[in-house]
């Protein structure tokens, strides 16, 4: 009886994820013909792949570009806040939490408010309409949420381990290296999950700092595939599914550490 | 030792902490200057000459009815938002954790639609709420209502400019569509925390008798309490600064009620070219932000040095 | 960390490495889907036919009509990163943003060393000049004042002639609801559709010589004929579907497609855009001006122009030169379904609809439209269009009529 009560709501649910998911689904498979507001529920009449075709031809090129973009800025940052979130859980300085909360913060501000400046800052250190360029403002701006995963995470770990390894004789890297890192898996997982979905999906920063095409990460191909006027709902919405792939795999892939990382890493808030 | 790790430690975290103070402090410093001057065209900002007029534009912008609105519609949303996804990643959690055949693929399935741009998502919910012309030609989802009889269900959705006090009606499919693209994630968070809590302290509990109900409210959730937290810091600056989404899905709508101070900015700034007042929201928005995060961040800080 | 710098280092080397081509030519525009897409690649291939030793980098941004571009264009302009040569909207778009800031360089040389000051029409040019310099080669023309109809409910409700008078035109609105259709389809969730509808309304009410004249501070917003246009937009907005504020103007287009509303007032992209849904042009969709404004064309046009300090400044007026020759017109404009900016191009090359446009464009009056950046600075017609849309929403004339003229006066233009 009960388990037929939790399969019910499991399915309830599923219907409201599954409903915009089904929209999106037939409507990649339409000719342009049949995609309305008063088509949307309606199978494709005619099964087109046209959608599917046209968006990957577009948006080849660029995929590269996010990969490029993506995998570096997301291993960087994942080292830098596993780094930070050692010292900020295990060196212990005088005003080290005001400093976190400090850094914290960081993460709350409207982008669009600090995209004049930033570009000036880019073009001041040449890396203006660069990929790197791009790398820097995903890892600086990564900054604050991969500090605070990896020193929940870290504070999780007795304090007693590190002494006992610097007792050893065992410096601050080694320490590192040895101690904390080889436990590190699921705290990575969650930071790379997490800034991996972030910086593959962002727009803003990639439409304004990337201004030649051959550097776009896909994101803004996906947008630029809408013309100014007349958008082809069948190319955009194909264009979106294999655009949020190479995310699932990295769902998938790293699924089972997912969970078991959150848990490890946000049980202390 | 413990002196030379201190060093080394600092230093290590030096890097970030100038990065942060350039890229975060540095720019929002511009931009509060920005908001205090006269830099309301695109000739004055290539100008460049600074002209202080104080608070002008702050006041403007509290006279602006529009401006008013979105800060009602960011209250709401931000509300609801926050206990809807909340709530159904609770229950998203505690189904699925019960281990039944299959709640692997329920668990990926809820986590799926955070993968997807929220500008296709946006347009995919603008078409399932698009009311179509009443009463004779419903669509979307009114057009489902028809065909299952539930006709007095059928209303305007996004596009109705009712309201319960300040409340627009309107933002309830924005609403919807959100929670939608993040209870997933919420449960994954809450899925974490559930599986944390060591079997003993259940155990113990079921032994003294307690139903799964009292359990649940009694034992799991005060553990749950800091998953909660960082539920809501990370749901809390999304919906602040959300954008996209709502950009994609219903624009600032009929009278503005699904405006919000994101899409005001944008618009200001990259439409209208009135950086100063652009600026000046930027600035409301962090402050409103810091009145959130603060307090938790003084009440963390204090929790560890007990 | 050492390891990480070192990670960082070796990483930015890898990523830093670009090939800077020499002979390059950056245009940027907003063109990116559709047969826009298409006719700005065949410009490109045309001109490499000329000029094969240049390498054309399309810095194309998508999205709102420009909107994305414009404001990425403009945080470039403004860390004096401009590209070689921009894609913007004739007139005040163009002069009020990027010319009396400074940031353009005149072209009237261009004009004057090819001798073709006299193959474009004379009120294009003025606005896109300032203090007597031309700073801009039109590329295509797109007609805002337009009414596009479904042919098949227009012999149902009996439309023998098309309507000239207002009188006319809610007469055959009003038939249209009576049989159940909708009268005039309106999609303004971006909306910018609901102003341009409006304005047109406008010219219609004002005539194009006063409304051209309200650009230039020579009459006053404060005119009966403004608020009697209020008024008849709200006399329309009887006859226009309730979810309006649901749809964009595509999908208002196709509810005339689909044979549920009687017509749609839109530039004339959905004219293109019908095509691509299969309708033809005279046979399954009819057009005529809108109502009161058959003297007048109202008018958008994406121009491109030279910003100072473009880095391939040659390449730069060898592209804007090319711009301006019948064939580039010839070229992109069938593929993008608007009429060339020349009024010597060959007309064959058009369909039917384009042709009459083609012809109202040498013959009629052009008046610059205010939704697409040509009639007013940017500030003003944001402002106008939150104005419009809020009147559509209360539709209290009175009111709306009071905050145009606040707007008006804020922008400063004459409103005694």
């Amino acid at each position: 009886m009960k388990k037929i009560f939790t399969y019910f709501f499991l399915i309830l649910i599923s219907l409201y994820i599954l409903v915009p998911l089904y929209v999106l689904l037939a409507t990649t498979f339409k000719p342009l013909q049949e995609i309305g507001i008063s088509d949307m529920w309606k199978l494709p009449k005619d099964w087109s792949l046209s959608g599917f075709i046209k968006a990957f031809q577009k948006l080849g090129p660029n995929l590269k570009n996010s990969f490029y973009l993506t995998i570096p800025a997301t291993i960087i940052s994942a080292f830098i806040g596993s780094i930070n979130g050692y010292v900020f859980s295990k060196v212990k300085f005088k005003y080290a939490n005001l400093i976190f909360a400090i850094i914290l913060f960081g993460m709350f501000i409207p982008y669009q408010s600090i995209l004049f400046p930033l570009i000036r800052f880019l073009q001041s250190i040449k890396l203006y309409g660069t990929i790197s360029g791009l790398i820097l403002v995903h890892v600086v701006y990564g900054i604050p949420i991969t500090t605070l995963i990896f020193r929940n995470y870290y504070s999780e770990v007795p304090n007693e381990l590190v002494e006992a390894s610097y007792m050893d004789g065992a410096g601050f890297f080694k320490t590192y290296t040895k101690v904390l890192f080889p436990i590190s898996i699921p705290a990575f997982v969650v930071v790379i999950i997490w800034q991996f979905t972030n910086i593959w999906n962002e727009f803003l920063f990639a439409v304004t700092v990337t201004s030649s095409p051959d550097k776009q990460p896909v994101t803004v191909a996906l947008v630029n595939l809408a013309g100014s006027q007349v958008v082809e709902w069948n190319v955009q919405m194909a264009g979106a599914l294999l655009t949020a792939l190479p995310t699932l795999v990295v769902y998938v892939l790293l699924g089972k550490y997912f969970i078991r990382g959150l848990l490890a890493g946000s049980v202390k808030g | 030792m413990r002196k030379k790790n201190l060093v080394i430690g600092i230093s290590v975290v030096a890097p970030s902490i100038i990065a942060i103070a350039i890229f975060v402090y540095g720019f929002i410093t511009w931009t509060l200057r920005v908001s205090f001057s006269n830099w309301n065209s695109f000739s004055a900002l290539l100008r460049g000459e600074y002209k202080f007029v104080g608070l002008r534009n702050y006041i403007r912008l509290f006279q602006d009815t529009r401006f008013q609105t979105d800060l009602w519609n960011t209250l709401f949303f931000t509300l609801f938002f926050l206990f809807g996804t909340i709530a159904l990643g609770i229950i998203m959690a505690i189904l699925v954790d019960k281990g039944l055949k299959g709640s692997r693929l329920f668990q990926n399935l809820f986590l799926f639609p955070m993968a997807i741009s929220f500008v296709v998502t946006g347009t995919v919910w603008s078409w399932i709420f698009a009311p179509g012309n009443l009463p004779n030609n419903p669509q979307g989802l009114n057009l489902l209502f028809q065909k299952l009889g539930l006709d007095n269900l059928m209303w305007g959705w996004y596009t109705s400019t009712d309201s319960l006090g300040h409340f627009n009606l309107a933002l309830i499919p924005v609403i919807i569509a959100a929670v939608w693209q993040l209870s997933g994630y919420t449960m994954a968070m809450y899925l974490a925390g559930l599986r944390g809590i060591p079997n003993d302290i259940i155990e113990a509990a079921k032994v003294d008798g307690a139903s799964e109900w009292k359990i649940f409210w009694r034992v799991k959730m005060p553990l749950l309490t800091p998953i909660t937290l960082s539920a809501l810091i990370i749901l809390g600056h999304i919906s602040l600064k959300i954008f996209d989404l709502v950009f994609a899905m219903t624009g600032s709508g009929p009278n503005f009620v699904t405006d919000v101070p994101a899409i005001y900015m944008f618009e200001l700034t990259f439409r209208s070219n009135r950086y100063a007042m652009g600026s000046a929201i930027a600035i409301i928005m962090l402050l409103f932000v810091a009145i959130v995060i603060v307090p938790y961040l003084f009440s963390s800080m204090r929790g560890e040095k007990r | 960390m050492k390891r990480v710098i070192i990670v960082l280092a070796v990483l930015f080397a890898a990523f830093s490495v670009f090939a800077a081509s020499e002979n390059a030519l950056e245009i940027f525009s907003w063109w990116t889907g559709g047969g826009e897409e298409e006719g700005l690649l065949a410009l490109f291939d045309l001109f490499h036919t000329y000029y094969p030793d240049i390498e054309i980098i399309n810095a194309a941004v998508a999205g709102g009509a420009g909107t994305n571009a414009k404001a990425v264009l403009k945080t470039r302009m403004l860390g004096g990163n401009p590209p070689d040569s921009f894609q913007v909207h004739a007139g005040m778009e163009l002069t009020d943003t990027y010319v009396i800031p400074g940031l353009m360089e005149p072209i009237t040389f261009i004009y004057k060393e090819l001798g073709i000051l006299d193959k474009f029409p004379k009120d294009l040019l003025d606005i896109v000049s300032y203090k007597g310099e031309i700073y801009s080669v039109p590329v295509n023309v797109h007609r805002a004042n337009v009414v596009f109809y479904n042919k098949k409910i227009a012999e149902e409700i009996g439309m023998k002639k098309e309507p000239t008078t207002w009188a006319e035109f809610l007469m055959y609105l009003d038939k249209a609801q009576q049989k159940g259709y909708i009268g005039l389809s309106l999609g303004d969730k971006n909306k910018w559709t609901s102003l341009h509808l409006f304005e047109s309304i406008m010219l219609a009410e004002l005539g194009p010589e006063k409304y051209n004249k309200l650009w230039k501070g020579e009459t006053s917003f404060n005119d009966p004929a403004i608020k009697h246009a209020l008024s008849v937009m709200k006399d329309l907005l009887k006859y226009v579907n309730s979810d309006h504020s649901a749809l964009t103007w595509q999908d208002a287009t196709r509810l005339v497609f689909e044979g549920k509303a009687f017509c749609n007032v839109m530039g004339d992209w959905a004219e293109g855009y019908l095509k691509t849904l299969g309708w033809r042009p005279g046979v399954e969709f009819g057009w005529f001006a809108v109502p009161g404004t058959q003297n007048a064309f109202m008018l958008v046009s994406d121009t491109f122009g030279l910003p100072k300090n473009a880095p391939h400044r040659e390449n730069a007026i060898k592209w804007l030169k090319f711009l301006t020759t019948v064939e580039a017109q010839d070229t992109f404009n069938p593929i993008k379904g608007s009429i060339p900016a020349r009024i010597d191009a060959d007309k064959s090359k058009y369909d039917v609809y384009l042709q009459w446009s083609m012809n109202d464009f040498s013959t009629k009056s052009i008046c610059p439209s205010i939704i697409h950046g040509s009639a007013a600075p940017e500030a003003f017609s944001t402002a106008l269009m939150d104005a419009i849309n809020k009147f559509v929403t209360e539709q209290d004339v009175n009111k709306a009529f009071k905050e145009i003229l606040w707007i008006a006066e804020d922008n400063g233009y004459v409103t005694d």
